[in-house]
């Protein structure tokens, strides 16, 4: 990186309050990850019956074709998944951050949708649109006689998980766009570049944290997801395999636990090589006035063809979303276009009961985000700013959250906390705080990318000028390095918080009890009948309204940060 | 898995003269249940149960069969639960094996030793059958007419090759009420025979589903044609209004969902009141339910069930061929789940290929006749149905070493696995060259 300043970067000096923060962080990650997830993935390197200690499962992993094929189909979509899902974020995040652009703050909220997928009722909805015999390979028939088997096989699985989770991508290089520095931009003109060079040369290599924040969460989080192969019955990938082995009954097999360990080093190993990839660079600018890019008008063709782009890109992401409506007000939709017949009924027998799943799914959710920015934030500043030794175990440690299987985390949780009782008897499992504490672990890793991206292009210069004005190291954190953060922070806020409203694997263990249930198992219990259908989309629904409007919020606050501080620049420029 | 349930029930009867017995204690206080059961079904049995015992409350916590038991494993040091409900026989067998389980002895009368061949109750008060539920096919009438496809009536149609590429199922791993249709069949037909019907089936499979309602749901959304379930997956989508149809083969067997006490119950006389509820004739008439359509196991109950209502204490042909010997079941359960995966599930890919050549080469015979490819094909067939074990050591103390881990050192399930994998991969590629051969040959 030629931009910034070229001399290495100055880490400031360790205070004891970093290390007091470090220990308090070690020990939450090793009392609510480390040890519960070690209680249960032991069985690994132990030998079945006799529970000796043994690698010979390993040796296993390796010899059974099966698990080799997995493998190396898990490696393949998760990279495809980030060059399809890179090619529909990409388009969003430029135009909305770089132009004029009506309803730039619509298709940044409608953009983030795709990752609220509800459990089950969003896998039906995807069927009913994009399935074998879903409304557009039916019409397709009807029309011209031919299929499109988007949902089969590999690459169906990479279509379904880049449409699922691009918005990993968007929301951190957007974040990253708006943080670039206008100065560089209008530097860079001054001396001639413009146009594809201009972004190519300048702004897309000052943005790449953001954009390897996302493709690493990307990739880590289709090579460990086991939802989406599960729906299109994909099961020769790693996640399934996993999954489907730790869960059947009568299998007390390590196995299942030796893939879930190599799911944890991929992941750990895909993060580090991603941060490995942005370290031998600066992506800091120092002046922090311009508030983003310079956003310019478009040309009447211009901007024809990005409606036509963003239109696209947005009717295809939203279908499952547009699908799972039409099956919330559905009477039966079988082999057809679109359902037979419409009803409010579903929305009447769901809004009674499910004003209590409401409000824990939004206490759980916000609470469990907020946890992850706090210990998120402190991580990356330890990993940014400090020498302090250790310092990379915790960033690997929160990352590993990312691999751990949620049934996994939930039965180490049970296994961990169960025996401990309160002062009234009752087992400290069951309190609703550790449905919260799961969903935070389970979360961090999103909060802790975005908020490494975002500190990452924050110029340590800053900060030193403040300490030689005399602030005192906490003062420059929190005037200075968080302000600065704010938008890369929120960025983590909201990917927490919306995938942890429909988590369900980890909250299916640690429910207890109907009134501290949040959506997301209220889905799944309706989902379980054919009378259920109808009222567990419509909770779906709610569900991605809920989220939806949390995420427009957020964004709200984004752009009034941005334009008080862009009307500064502005001000200067004219 | 199944133990026989012998005489126990006659036993439970002898006592349960005083009816209101239940009513003596006076039951109180939040009941916990945990359940594998939807709302569909927990939400009447909740309302008739509290109305019935006023003070009560019935907690329902749902969750999956396997996480269910996980749980109560997990949690039995401070247990907080009172009742295990679902539909799975062997995850109570497997509850009652740890002994996290009270026996008791219900109130009810009226209740016989059977229901078609099966046992309804665990002969030691362990758990008591509450409904029956028989296995069969089921399918989209859209589907079908949209493909012209015709309907089937026995599991052999459904290897027929109009059904290819059209008909799913649950893995028996991962699905109890499979795992038993499986059984059955290998049960019903013979080792051999019974493989080779199932793989038959296998090669039209479409998909293998991970859990058992995946395959309702995908008949009844129109993504596949056919499904094996479970009878009230197929009743209670009709009662939705979805356009789907049902029938029993006549091998099926009938087997009852259950009902159990956890060991160190918090509110035992709770329990006890709702198992009471639940095996008395006013908690079997809930059964039949639109929502939940199963089959009540009191035969008194229906004279008021609606018309059409399958009866299997009238109807002889249901449940009653198949004599389920559930300690052979239970030897090979491991064993049975495993193959499947490995020969099945995981080699879906291939068998479809080597089934699509078969299919492809009896076409091309059935215009042009031809001894040679005749005899091709049929080699190709018992290259498919090879077993890379026999019955006997399927249950053999080896095998099932391997899967529960022993003292003594066998092969691991991880090698058994390879090597089964192995060898239906193998012999599926062969069977596909044979098929394509005898289809050149008689073009």
């Amino acid at each position: 990186m030629t931009l910034a300043l070229d001399r290495p970067r100055r880490r400031l000096f360790l205070s004891p309050g970093q290390a007091a923060v470090a220990l308090a962080i070690g020990l939450f990650l090793l009392a609510f990850l480390v040890v519960p997830v070690a209680t249960v993935m032991y069985v690994a390197f132990t030998e079945k019956g006799t529970g000796a200690f043994t690698l010979v499962n390993f040796l296993d992993f390796a010899r059974t074709d099966l698990f080799v094929t997995s493998f190396r189909n898990s490696m393949y979509v998760s990279t495809m998944s980030v060059v399809v899902a890179s090619a529909l974020a990409l388009p969003l995040a430029y135009i909305t951050t770089r132009f004029e652009f009506r309803g730039a703050l619509i298709i940044q909220t409608l953009g983030f949708v795709p990752l609220i997928m509800p459990p089950f009722a969003g896998a039906v909805a995807m069927q009913l649109i994009f399935g074998r015999n879903g409304s557009l390979n039916l019409l397709l028939d009807d029309a011209f006689g031919f299929k499109i088997p988007l949902m089969e096989g590999l690459n169906g699985v990479v279509f379904v998980q880049a449409l699922h989770y691009f918005p990993f991508i968007l929301v951190n290089l957007s974040a990253a766009l708006r943080n670039i520095d206008r100065a560089m931009e209008e530097a860079a003109q001054n001396l001639g570049c413009s146009g594809f060079r201009l972004f190519r040369r300048i702004v897309f290599p000052l943005a790449l944290p953001g954009y390897l924040a996302g493709a690493s969460l990307v990739f880590v989080k289709v090579f460990d997801d086991l939802a989406t192969p599960l729906l299109l019955n994909v099961k020769d990938m790693l996640a399934p395999q996993a999954y489907l082995r730790v869960t059947s009954i009568g299998i007390a097999d390590p196995m299942g636990y030796v893939i879930a360990v190599v799911l944890i080093v991929v992941s750990v190993l895909a993060m580090w090589l991603s941060a490995r990839a942005v370290k031998s660079g600066d992506y800091a600018t120092t002046q922090r006035g311009g508030g983003g890019l310079a956003r310019r008008r478009m040309r009447t063709w211009e901007s024809a063809i990005a409606y036509a782009a963003v239109s696209f890109i947005l009717l295809l992401v939203l279908s499952p979303h547009l699908g799972l409506a039409l099956l919330s007000f559905a009477t039966v939709w079988s082999f057809s276009p679109l359902p037979d017949g419409y009803t409010a009924a579903h929305y009447a027998r769901v809004l009674g009961e499910s004003s209590v799943y409401i409000k824990n799914t939004i206490v759980y959710a916000a609470l469990a985000a907020t946890i992850d920015i706090v210990i998120g934030g402190a991580i990356a500043y330890l990993v940014l700013r400090t020498k302090l030794i250790g310092r990379d175990l915790l960033d690997w440690a929160a990352s590993a959250a990312l691999a751990v299987p949620g049934v996994v985390l939930g039965i180490g949780y049970l296994r961990t906390f169960y025996g401990v009782t309160l002062p009234d008897g009752r087992p400290l499992a069951t309190l609703w705080i550790m449905i919260v504490l799961a969903l935070a672990i389970r979360r961090l890793p999103y909060a802790l990318r975005a908020c490494h991206a975002a500190l990452q292009q924050i110029s340590v210069s800053l900060e030193e000028a403040a300490e030689n004005l005399g602030a005192t190291k906490a003062r420059t954190v929190r005037r200075i390095v968080a302000p600065l953060m704010a938008g890369g922070i929120l960025a983590g806020f909201i990917s927490s918080f919306a995938t942890a409203a429909v988590e369900l694997s980890a909250t299916l263990m640690l429910v207890q009890s109907n009134s501290d249930a949040p959506l997301a198992y209220g889905l799944y219990v309706f989902m379980q009948s054919p009378a259920g259908r109808g009222p567990g989309a419509a909770l779906g629904v709610i569900a991605v309204l809920i989220v939806g409007v949390c995420t427009y919020l957020s964004h709200l606050v984004i752009e009034r940060g941005q334009r008080q501080r862009g009307a500064a620049g502005a001000e200067v420029k004219s | 898995m199944l133990l026989s349930r012998r005489l126990a029930v006659g036993a439970a009867l002898a006592f349960a003269v005083l009816a209101g017995g239940a009513q003596a204690q006076a039951p109180s206080g939040k009941v916990t249940v945990i359940t594998s059961f939807s709302k569909d079904v927990t939400d009447p049995f909740k309302k008739a149960f509290e109305k019935a015992y006023p003070g009560t409350t019935l907690e329902v916590q749902n969750r999956n069969t396997n996480a269910a038991v996980k749980y109560i494993e997990e949690t039995k040091g401070n247990n907080q639960t009172d009742l295990m409900w679902a539909s799975a026989p062997d995850a109570f067998e497997v509850l009652k094996g740890k002994k996290l389980l009270q026996s008791f002895k219900p109130s009810a009368t009226g209740i016989p030793d059977k229901i078609g061949a099966f046992p309804i109750n665990d002969p030691d008060g362990a758990y008591f059958g509450f409904a029956a539920s028989g296995y069969g096919i089921m399918w989209n009438e859209r589907y079908v007419k949209g493909n012209k496809l015709p309907e089937p009536k026995e599991w052999q149609d459904l290897a027929k090759p109009a059904y290819f590429d059209h008909v799913s199922i649950a893995a028996p791993s991962r699905s109890g009420t499979t795992h038993l249709t499986i059984e059955t069949i290998l049960q019903g037909e013979g080792w051999a025979k019974g493989w080779r019907a199932i793989k038959e089936m296998g090669g039209n499979f479409r998909q293998v589903t991970e859990r058992s309602f995946g395959v309702p749901d995908a008949v009844n959304s129109g993504q596949v044609g056919y499904g094996v379930v479970i009878d009230f997956f197929a009743f209670s989508a009709q009662a939705s209004g979805f356009p789907v149809k049902f029938v029993y083969p006549t091998v099926t067997t009938i087997v009852p969902a259950n009902v159990a006490i956890v060991a160190n119950a918090p509110n035992r006389a709770g329990a006890e009141a709702f198992i009471n509820y639940l095996l008395s004739p006013q908690g079997q008439e809930v059964l039949l339910e639109p929502s939940i359509r199963r089959l009540p196991i009191n035969p008194a109950v229906y004279a008021k069930a609606p018309e059409g209502y399958p009866n299997p204490f009238k109807d002889a042909t249901l449940g009653a061929r198949v004599k389920f010997d559930v300690d052979v079941s239970e030897a090979r359960t491991a064993a049975v789940d495993a193959l499947f995966d490995q020969l099945v599930t995981f080699q879906l890919d291939g068998l479809k290929a080597a089934t699509k050549a078969i299919h492809e080469a009896d076409a091309a015979l059935a215009k042009k006749d031809n001894a040679q490819a005749r005899a091709l094909v049929s080699e190709a067939r018992d290259l498919i149905a090879a077993m890379p074990v026999t019955d006997a050591q399927a249950a053999s103390p080896e095998i099932r070493g391997a899967f529960t881990g022993g003292k003594e050192k066998g092969a691991r399930q991880a090698e058994l696995e390879q090597q089964w994998a192995a060898f239906a991969k193998e012999k599926y590629a062969q069977a596909k060259a044979k098929a394509e051969e005898a289809a050149k040959l008689a073009r």
